[in-house]
């Protein structure tokens, strides 16, 4: 059992239309998913862009409202409670903390770094000034960056040094539960090593729980113990990190997998024929993965950790025996 | 095989920004050649150059605020000596170029045939029906389905993919020899990013024309590049054949990014390789010695060159400065 329960989670946004500006159907942006999050570990959500991966994400912390499913923390029901400021519900609010994609929006620019980073202490604690100080400057110190920032403005930062700061500032109240959103999308490669370095040392230090959302196969493989893949706003495949990336069974996974592009160019050839072989059998085998309404199936239990949303009457063996016809138009 | 002859050769260029009254070159003597049937791929991070080189080739810059030196030589003609009218009948139809963001290269109010039919009302004399023929033909081409709809849609009815696939048939409309593609794959998602790059590859080879693909994605390199120069701060630092960079990267600077690459952990304290530093802005970049040794400290200051330039090493293995002999990385052994 999770200190965190998602229970059946859907949000679904109404598309109105007509003369009466009546609802004319729903976009089902996030359609019955269930995740349970321990501590000390890294759940790793991904997902093409629109699979409602972000959603998840803002609707546990309380940015998007739940349309139905629950969200437990610690065996209390908190869904689309967090903004309700009651004092019940202040430990969630402190106990889950966000780091988004573009962190230079998401720091008040008038702000001082001091500012910034105190503002959830500031919140939830009854620190002195001088304790706020010393805590930042601890804070700062962990993400890498020296006590002289404080004094600084967001714009005085590049763009990794901000999203060191995003860092210390979601680590600022104590969290259990950080949920980042593309922590590191719009960074270089040498700048995103290092965040996420800072993250991993983090996550030892105060014993953090991650859910990780990130387009970024490999980033995630890098950061994550169990990996949930999401199509169409549910789980197509969820389970420990070995499990999913090593022996994919859903479709959606196997082709998600194989347009990583490959970091050998030696064996380039081979691996662009197994992506449009995937691809292929992607196309042709869509009825056995969907149902017809182009929705994904329930998870299933397939092995040790490792759930399947596979077509429920069809034997799993004669799903993985099957030989896909490799079809000429692309 | 016939010694080929180069497609495009770029000589010594240098493309400065105007800070007040003083031009700090953000490309610092970039010399490449391209050939004919070859994706040369242009990698590196952010500010390091690669899109003011795209751009500079294509003459796309203020000559106010610019200051472009060197040469570009394309059929015996040193492009940057062309006035815009003349550059105007080589962009478009004897380069093409496909930008990051298909929706800001595309116009909202245009429909996609007129788009496409654009290029070639101004650079060829194909009549209505000739040009609608090679419009369908380009839609084919680029894996559009249903082109005889798609032609008549706008921009904003079609998904990123299908927008990039559009701004790629413009970008080959003329059958251009030289195709420069900046970042194509960037905005997209993994499968669609593979089928775009997939197409391009296809492209290249039906049409034997000769791209430079700027990205700062090492995968996209190692999938679809034949040549790769990396490029750090305004300089190549590194150029080799695909296959010679990724099995015997030299240059500090590319065994550096290439073991941040995120990958599945061995132990549980095992941490990404960082490089040490930021990378210098314009206007405080060192202009002598080697640029990268502040951000490689722990190297004696002996193993730099004065001026480095680039070596050659092997046959089709370029490496700047002498640092790359005396590297390892912090805490390691030579």
């Amino acid at each position: 059992m999770g200190f965190i329960e998602v229970k059946d989670l859907k949000v679904h946004y109404p598309i109105r239309g007509g003369v009466l500006n009546t609802i004319q159907d729903y976009v089902k942006a996030v359609d019955g998913i269930n995740l349970s999050i321990e501590s000390g570990k890294t759940y790793g959500l991904v997902g093409e862009s629109g699979s409602g991966k972000t959603t998840i994400g803002k609707t546990i912390i309380g940015l998007e409202k739940a349309t139905s499913g629950d969200i437990y923390y610690e065996d209390q029901l908190v869904t689309n409670r967090a903004r309700s400021r009651q004092k019940k519900y202040a430990a969630y609010n402190k106990d889950v903390q966000m780091i988004f994609q573009d962190a230079t929006s998401s720091m008040n620019p008038k702000k001082r770094i001091l500012d910034v980073v105190a503002e959830p202490m500031r919140n939830y604690f009854d620190y002195t000034p001088e304790e706020v100080k010393r805590k930042v400057v601890d804070l700062l110190e962990i993400v890498g960056m020296n006590a002289e920032a404080m004094y600084k403005y967001p714009h005085e930062f590049s763009g990794g040094q901000r999203q060191r700061i995003g860092v210390a500032r979601a680590v600022a109240s104590d969290p259990k539960l950080i949920i980042a959103d593309e922590p590191t999308s719009a960074l270089d490669l040498s700048v995103q090593a290092q965040v996420l370095n800072f993250m991993r040392r983090i996550q030892k230090e105060y014993n953090l729980s991650y859910l990780f959302i990130s387009h970024d196969l490999g980033v995630v493989q890098h950061m994550s113990d169990d990996i949930a893949i999401m199509h169409k706003g549910r789980f197509v495949e969820q389970g420990s990190k070995n499990a999913v990336y090593n022996n994919p069974q859903h479709i959606y996974t196997k082709r998600l997998l194989s347009a990583i592009p490959d970091m050998d160019p030696t064996t380039r050839a081979a691996h662009k024929v197994e992506r449009q072989r995937v691809e292929a059998e992607y196309d042709a085998q869509e009825t056995e993965y969907y149902d017809p309404d182009g929705r994904v199936y329930d998870l299933q239990e397939f092995g040790d950790n490792h759930l399947v949303a596979l077509k429920p009457e069809e034997p799993n063996a004669s799903l993985q025996n099957e030989k896909v016809k490799t079809g000429g138009e692309r | 095989m016939a010694v080929e002859r180069s497609l495009l050769e770029v000589n010594n260029l240098e493309t400065g920004f105007r800070f007040g009254e003083v031009y700090h070159n953000a490309v610092d003597g970039v010399s490449l050649t391209l050939k004919n049937n070859e994706i040369l791929a242009i990698v590196g991070e952010s500010g390091c150059g690669k899109s003011t080189l795209a751009t500079s080739i294509m003459g796309l810059h203020d000559p106010k605020n610019t200051q472009i030196k060197g040469e570009v030589l394309y059929k015996d003609l040193n492009l940057l000596d062309l006035n815009e009218k003349l550059y105007n009948r080589i962009r478009g139809n004897d380069i093409g170029m496909i930008f990051q963001d298909p929706l800001g290269s595309l116009n909202p109010l245009m429909t996609i045939f007129n788009q496409i039919s654009e290029s070639l009302e101004y650079h060829s004399d194909l009549n209505e029906e000739q040009r609608k023929e090679r419009v369908l033909e380009l839609l084919n081409q680029v894996g559009i389905p249903r082109p005889e709809m798609i032609m008549k849609a706008y921009p904003h009815e079609l998904s990123g993919g299908m927008r990039q696939r559009v701004v790629i048939a413009i970008a080959l409309a003329n059958k251009p020899p030289i195709i420069i593609a900046d970042e194509p794959t960037t905005a997209l998602d993994v499968t669609i990013q593979a089928q775009i790059l997939d197409l391009m590859v296809d492209i290249q080879d039906e049409t034997g024309s000769g791209i430079i693909l700027i990205t700062h994605d090492l995968g996209v390199v190692a999938e679809t590049a034949d040549r790769v120069a990396v490029m750090y701060a305004g300089q190549v630092v590194e150029e080799a054949t695909v296959e010679e960079l990724f099995a015997n990267p030299l240059h500090p600077y590319t065994r550096s990014l290439l073991n941040s690459i995120p990958h599945e952990l061995e132990a549980d304290d095992d941490e990404l390789h960082v490089i040490h530093g930021t990378v210098p802005s314009l206007q405080k970049l060192p202009r002598k010695g080697c640029r990268f040794a502040p951000r490689i400290p722990w190297i004696k200051e002996e193993a730099h060159e004065e001026d480095p330039v680039l070596h050659e090493v092997s046959p089709n293995h370029k490496v700047r400065c002498t640092c790359w002999k005396h590297f390892h990385f912090e805490g390691e052994e030579k």
